[in-house]
């Protein structure tokens, strides 16, 4: 059997899956200022009774280094970055112990300046005394070649703790972002380790001696001895759980818009064929734009709980929510007050929503049921209305071929599944106001929880070879061969299939779930004068996002009525 | 945070499956290091940047500024399709007021297409900018527009299609015409008799640095611009004055074409030639767009610069501001001598022999204007190909008297059947375009 756990921002949802379904899901409320409290009653719970041999792979889905970065309660990391020509790197600055240095690599990788080891070792003696235990090192262009940056490292090591090098954590490029993203992974990795390694511990008193997996925002997952170089992957997790949970009941063959309906938030994501579709640069936290690899999301200020209110006579919902709706003792309407007064939801205090809707009704001159339908409309509508900017952002994003502008590939999805608390009660109407087709996830309280648990591993790999240079190199995977001017695109595919494998398993892959595929393949030739000099060829390989076999086929789990 | 002080807005376009031929300069390479440059720098996350998607342009957007023979497809191929969109594009979002500034950074080049497209000249098919600036005046209201073709090459292209145009001020600054393709834009070139003086050329000599570059600028670019007044200004970013450029040969660096970004403030940007493509463009291009955002561009250095040893020759300094000087009294003198170039023949005519050196075609034109006393005159283009091809093109300005356009549709319809392949008519005062294959 295998657990599923995911922190929400109210309650963290746990469940326990068996071959053949769910065994058992429950909900736990989340302590904010002890997660690792929350995490292990939820964990406690949903194992009370069995034997711990029974369990075979925990996942875990957490607030944890989301919440440090927002609200910067994370430890003093240093910074050294060498940027060469280009935007000053001044404009980057993380913090106070950030330190721009000399050299510089250019865009093949080829070294412009070398680094000034005398100005690292000043800078080693400052941090030494500022106190700080862990530092970021990024170079422009380290994923061409990452030279400077195992220099600088050679360095630094016996002088520090840990530390994290920019051309491990993405092999794509944006100096800016792995300036932000190795920050992060630095800042937030005393918490991280401290955290998981207390859940170990005490999973292990409790004879849990199984492997826990961290759940990533890209949908996938590692082993949490691999996430502890990376710890700023787990961030912004929330999202992909409910994806992950929804799989499993799109269509085949159809692309399917998910809507999770939250109290506080709405989340939307889209489904390609079952598979959900990835950004193309990485996720954002706050101002931070990083390399963290992520699904495709869009996040709107719009749920059951949020605040209904008049504003110069017209009706608005959300971006904030006050607190429960009215109907559950709340300070101010709510969408579901809407739905209680409606008679549509049949849980809660219904007389109190009636109340709370009562004076926006008469500011509006007109009935009590009016008002709420009406509340009720606009919600629909505005999660609709969001859904049609996501569809519109995805399919404006710029492409770089003939090929693609005039024949690429457009997102129109035709299906809505939606999830979350008060999923059943959307469906019926979102359908009635589009003309999407709209469906529930089948257990759609704790459909999280389940995409957590199932959730397989994934992982990335970026291979680049110049046959003028001789060279193939994936910077992040410590790989770097000479080849020949013969090397083609199909041995550099070749090659990445076979360095994101051994990735792959030392995330924690189960060798069965090794779906790959190739995200981006390109080829060059490079003339110099009027010669071809040699290829340049980029390649980009993933793990496909999925659920992990070994299960009864989830949809099976709910016979449909 | 990083933030540009202008909205700027960019189309890439860098075409990846597109070439002339496998080893042309024009080739998919030719923004690839520019492409890594520009995603390693994160230029698209500065707040303030926005990324577009290009438009396509339509064939009516080409039939407005080209004669094509035999037609608009034939001549294009789906990049120039996108390429020109791309400048379009820009062109919209600036005058909707959706970006302040923007740079089409688009691949296949246009600069040396002229008004009749037999075919390439110059890596170029149809003018991109050309097609940009009359959508624009259709669709927006705009009047008068000032290019600035900034390429090493003179932009023949556009001067041939803005030659007779009074609200266009077409300003090239290239190196001279002696010693580079395509050979033309010398200072006695200043348009035709109904617009003399708005065609400005500034032949500069091999080996001009920064310095007479910022010069030019400054001493004659800048106060004819703000004699002229125009309602936009676009610039024709080549990129190949660069000292590391292979087929030209300037001194010119990134710091320097920022610079000259800063000081002109064009509207907008399109690209045109460069085909250093490691050591210049990525660089040149990062440099563009910094300082058409107003972002820091001081530590924007090519690896190869070496301003020291790039130091500008005295005598190729003497030349600049002798070159300049004669380029400002033409200017100033531009009534005196246009009343001299219309003379006192109600028609004017020339002819003249164009080359196509990328697709070897030999053209031979016989041009006619009416010269207006009332609007810059209706004008027609009788043009054979060694191809086989003869067609007959009038252009009917937008501002068209209803005496010329009178004429107009009098030598379309009159046109010979038994000598014509194509007569083609540009009516822009109602921005209709006709055509008759007779044979």
């Amino acid at each position: 059997m295998i657990i599923g756990l995911d922190v929400g921002g109210t309650h963290a949802d746990v469940v326990l899956l068996g071959s053949n379904g769910p065994v058992r899901a429950l909900k736990v409320p989340t302590d904010p200022s002890n997660l690792f409290d929350t995490v292990l009653t939820g964990l406690e719970k949903i194992t009370e009774g069995f034997e711990p041999e029974r369990i075979s792979r925990i996942v875990l889905s957490t607030t944890l280094t989301t919440n440090a970065i927002i609200q910067k309660k994370f430890s003093r990391a240093g910074m050294i970055v060498a940027s060469g020509p280009g935007i000053d790197p001044e404009f980057f600055r993380t913090n106070s112990q950030y330190y721009p240095v000399s050299g510089s690599i250019d865009h093949r990788g080829r070294e412009i300046d070398p680094i000034d080891p005398t100005e690292i070792e000043g800078i080693v003696t400052k941090l030494k005394k500022q106190e700080v235990r862990y530092v970021g090192v990024v170079c422009k262009f380290s994923v061409r070649n990452p030279k400077h940056e195992l220099r600088i490292n050679k360095i630094l090591e016996d002088a520090f703790e840990k530390v994290f090098l920019g051309h491990q954590i993405s092999g794509n490029l944006n100096f800016p972002r792995r300036i932000a993203t190795t920050f992060f992974n630095a800042s937030v990795y005393p918490i991280h380790k401290k955290f998981f390694e207390a859940v170990k511990k005490s999973l292990e008193k409790k004879g849990l001696t199984v492997p826990i997996h961290i759940l990533k925002a890209d949908g996938g997952t590692m082993s949490f001895e691999s996430s502890i170089d990376f710890p700023g992957q787990t961030i912004l997790s929330g999202p992909a759980a409910s994806v992950m949970g929804s799989i499993a009941f799109a269509p085949e063959n159809e692309e399917t818009l998910v809507l999770d309906i939250g109290g506080t938030t709405t989340d939307m994501a889209i489904l390609i064929h079952q598979v959900p579709l990835l950004n193309p640069s990485g996720i954002q936290l706050g101002n931070f734009k990083t390399l963290i690899r992520s699904l495709e999301t869009h996040s709107i200020g719009l749920g059951g709980d949020s605040a209904v209110r008049l504003e110069n006579g017209k009706l608005k919902v959300g971006p904030d929510r006050l607190g429960h709706a009215m109907a559950f003792g709340g300070p101010v309407p709510t969408p579901t007050d809407a739905l209680c007064a409606l008679g549509i939801m049949e849980i809660g205090d219904r007389e109190k929503s009636i109340k709370g809707i009562d004076p926006i009704a008469r500011k509006l001159g007109t009935s009590i049921e009016d008002a709420a339908t009406r509340i009720f409309d606009l919600t629909c509508k505005k999660i609709l209305r969001e859904a049609r900017k996501m569809i519109n952002r995805i399919n404006s994003k710029p492409v770089y071929t003939v090929h693609e502008l005039l024949e690429g590939y457009q997102v129109k999805p035709e299906r809505i599944l939606v999830l979350g608390g008060p999923a059943p009660y959307f469906a019926k109407h979102l359908e009635k106001v589009s003309d999407y087709k709209v469906s529930v996830v089948p257990g759609w309280e704790t459909a999280n929880a389940m995409g957590t648990a199932l959730a397989r591993t994934t992982c990335e790999v970026t291979l680049f070879a110049d046959t003028e240079q001789g060279i193939a190199t994936a910077p992040e995977e410590n790989y770097s061969e000479r080849i020949n001017k013969s090397f083609s695109k199909e041995d550099a595919v070749r090659k990445a299939y076979a360095l994101l494998e051994k990735k792959a398993l030392e995330k924690g892959a189960d060798p069965d779930d090794l779906e790959l595929e190739v995200l981006e393949e390109m080829q060059f030739n490079m003339v110099r004068g009027f010669y071809t000099a040699g290829r340049n060829i980029r390649i980009r390989a993933q793990v496909k996002p999925g659920l992990i076999h070994g299960f009864l086929p989830v949809a099976e789990w709910f016979p449909s009525d | 945070m990083l933030r540009a002080k202008n909205k700027t807005g960019l189309v890439f376009f860098p075409a990846f499956d597109w070439a002339i031929s496998p080893t042309h300069p024009e080739r998919e390479e030719r923004l690839l290091y520019t492409q890594d440059q520009v995603f390693e720098e994160g230029l698209f996350d500065i707040e303030g940047i926005l990324e577009l998607k290009p438009d396509l342009i339509e064939i009516k957007d080409v039939q407005r500024v080209h004669f094509c023979v035999p037609d608009a497809r034939s001549v294009m191929t789906e990049s120039h399709f996108i390429s020109a969109g791309g400048a379009k594009t820009i062109g919209r979002a600036v005058l909707e007021k959706e970006i302040e500034r923007g740079f089409a950074l688009v691949r296949p080049p246009g600069h040396h297409a002229m008004r009749v497209v037999h075919g390439a000249r110059g890596f170029c098919n149809v003018n991109i900018e050309a097609i940009m600036i009359e959508y624009l005046r259709q669709a927006f209201d705009i009047n008068r527009v000032a290019i600035v073709d900034t390429d090493c090459h003179h932009g023949d292209g556009t001067q041939d299609i803005y030659w007779h145009d009074p609200d266009t001020l077409f300003i090239s600054i290239h190196q001279d015409g002696r010693t580079l393709y395509p050979g033309s834009g010398f200072t006695t070139e200043l348009g035709g008799p109904t617009a003399t003086g708005t065609t400005l050329n500034i032949p500069l000599p091999p080996k001009t640095s920064e310095e007479g570059f910022l010069y030019t600028i400054k001493n004659v670019v800048l106060p004819v611009l703000d004699e002229f007044k125009p309602d936009i200004i676009v610039n024709s970013a080549g990129q190949d004055n660069h000292f590391s450029d292979p087929i030209t040969n300037m001194n010119f660096s990134a710091q320097g074409y920022a610079e000259l970004t800063t000081l002109l403030k064009a509207d907008i940007a399109v690209l045109e030639g460069g085909y250093s493509i490691e050591g210049a463009l990525p660089y040149v291009n990062v440099g563009i767009i910094l300082a058409m955002a107003g972002i820091d561009y001081g530590k924007v250095r090519e690896p190869a610069y070496d301003p020291e040893g790039m130091r500008q020759r005295r005598d190729v300094t003497e030349w600049i501001k002798k070159t300049g000087e004669i380029c400002l009294s033409n200017w100033r003198q531009r009534e005196r001598i246009s009343a001299h170039a219309r003379g006192t023949n109600k028609f004017h005519e020339r002819n003249r022999n164009i080359f196509y050196d990328t697709d070897n075609i030999v053209e031979t034109q016989h041009e006619t204007i009416h010269v207006c006393p009332d609007c810059s005159g209706v004008l027609k283009i009788d043009s054979s190909s060694d191809r086989g091809y003869r067609i007959l093109g009038v252009t009917i300005p937008r501002k068209a008297c209803k005496y010329c356009k009178e004429i107009g549709y009098k030598w379309y319809d009159s046109a010979d059947e038994t000598v014509f392949d194509i007569v083609l008519l540009q009516d822009r005062t109602e921005d209709k375009f006709l055509e008759r294959k007779p044979k």
